[in-house]
């Protein structure tokens, strides 16, 4: 198996850089081979940017790739949009020789090209697949006695066609990974259902797209949950900003703390919530640690 | 002329609809489409004239999938309903249709090769927590960042973008 590179994409960095923290601290720790991939752009977003061009979304995703390729590692992603481009363009390059040529036209325009030996993974089926819910178990030090609602987003597991990861329905990976943390999953309507943001809805539709959020958020909270937890931060933005917006949109204030997994990791293995970017200035985000800290 | 370009439209339109054929309008997409829920999109009257009239390619609804692929993995003809739908999404773009937001996040790319771009609060928050000010990104690299914009022309992507202004500017659309 091959080491990792980090792959950060646009809102983990420039949106919400405490998952970037909480990525980097819990990989240390648990002793994963990943290192910084430098000079990486936007994935592209695919329901954006393929949904516009193709051939640039693929080339873009290329350059990206490439970067990757030329450390020799596989690409380690901890965004389901990320995931997407990604490893559907990684797919194209290695199984369709037209697509590789015509991208190769473009990167040997800037001195580079795409070979095609590396793998995209991201982070929730690498921990799950490669490392495994009871070897997680073992580096937890603080067990997380909370009920958690768990949000697989979309593009983690489907199109199925393309990822590995069994039945989408009901799949059970991501649950694992959170109980293993001493933690609840909590089973909920419409868990499975869209976030609302994917597509470039929350951009040039945002009001709809909250429409969809709203919904998912009154399940969670008639279901009664002490946090969110997402693999996603294009669904953490939806869900956490989301929010705030639905509230100034006159609706409901849901008051519902949203962590990506890696924080929610990241607070298991013992580190404090402001390392991992949680803001405790933030009253629905005290609820949780305050709990927290009670069962210490 | 005008006839010409609708035709090979249309033709765009019937090659990457032509899966669409084979649809019996069970309406399963539908009744699975979390958009549909709190939205106009009717996506199993989408596939119904995909590939059929040019008139798709107005269609607001084309913009209202959150590409969640329920429609696709439920499909019992096994129809790449939202692959369908993206290629759609594309020739309505070559003809000249783009939301104003989504036109942004565009120049947002050409611009910064970040879709989503740092801000000032951000790159003070990124010190607060422990991280370097402008992340491992074309952020930070420059040369990276000339390679995207090089990319960007290579693949007549700005190009597109600004002609799509110029088509919105002109009334057409």
């Amino acid at each position: 198996m091959k080491g990792l590179s980090l792959f950060l994409g646009c809102v983990v960095p420039n949106r919400y850089p405490g998952i970037e923290m909480a990525t980097k601290l819990c990989l240390a720790k648990l002793d994963i081979d990943c290192v910084d991939l430098e000079s990486a752009s936007c994935c592209p977003a695919p329901g954006v940017f393929r949904s516009f061009d193709r051939t640039t979304w693929l080339t873009l995703a290329s350059r990206n790739i490439v970067l990757s390729e030329q450390k020799e590692r596989d690409m380690l992603t901890i965004c389901n949009g990320c995931f997407s481009t990604l490893e559907d363009a990684n797919r194209s390059i290695k199984h369709d020789e037209g697509s590789k040529e015509e991208v190769n036209k473009h990167l040997r325009k800037i001195g580079r090209e795409i070979k095609g030996d590396i793998d995209v993974r991201h982070i929730i089926e690498y921990l799950y697949q490669e490392h495994g819910p009871e070897k997680i178990a073992s580096f937890v030090e603080k067990q997380l006695d909370i009920r958690v609602a768990v949000h697989y987003g979309c593009h983690l597991i489907k199109p199925t066609k393309d990822r590995e990861l069994g039945n989408f329905e009901r799949p059970a990976f991501f649950d694992e990974l959170v109980t293993a943390l001493g933690a609840t999953s909590v089973d909920y309507p419409d868990k499975m259902a869209c976030c609302g943001a994917g597509g470039g809805v929350r951009s040039a539709m945002k009001e709809k797209s909250l429409g969809m959020t709203r919904a998912k958020l009154s399940r969670i909270e008639e279901t009664g949950v002490d946090c969110i937890v997402n693999s996603c931060p294009f669904c953490h933005m939806q869900l956490d900003a989301g929010q705030t917006e639905i509230k100034e949109m006159n609706g409901p204030d849901f008051n519902i703390p949203v962590l990506h997994y890696t924080q929610l990791l990241g607070l298991a293995l013992g580190f404090p919530p402001e390392m991992l970017g949680i803001d405790t200035d933030i009253e629905k985000n005290r609820t949780l640690t305050d709990l927290l800290d009670q069962q210490n | 002329m005008m006839y010409t370009d609708q035709e090979t439209t249309l033709d765009n339109l019937k090659r990457v609809s032509a899966e669409a054929l084979r649809c019996m309008q069970c309406g399963i997409c539908s009744s699975s489409c979390p958009s549909g829920r709190h939205t106009s999109l009717n996506i199993r009257k989408l596939v119904k004239i995909a590939g059929k009239t040019t008139d798709i390619l107005s269609n607001e609804e084309l913009w209202m999938c959150t590409t969640c692929y329920n429609c696709q993995e439920r499909c019992p003809r096994d129809i790449d309903i939202v692959d369908i739908l993206l290629d759609i999404r594309a020739i309505s773009v070559k003809n000249g249709r783009i939301h104003p937001e989504h036109r942004n996040i565009c120049m947002m790319l050409i611009e910064h090769g970040h879709a989503v771009p740092i801000n000032e609060e951000i790159r003070k928050k990124r010190t607060t927590i422990g991280l370097e000010e402008f992340p491992e990104t074309v952020h930070k690299y420059k040369d990276g960042l000339k390679e995207v914009k090089d990319l960007l022309a290579s693949c007549g992507f700005e190009e597109l973008i600004i002609q799509t202004e110029q088509t919105e500017k002109d009334g057409n659309i």
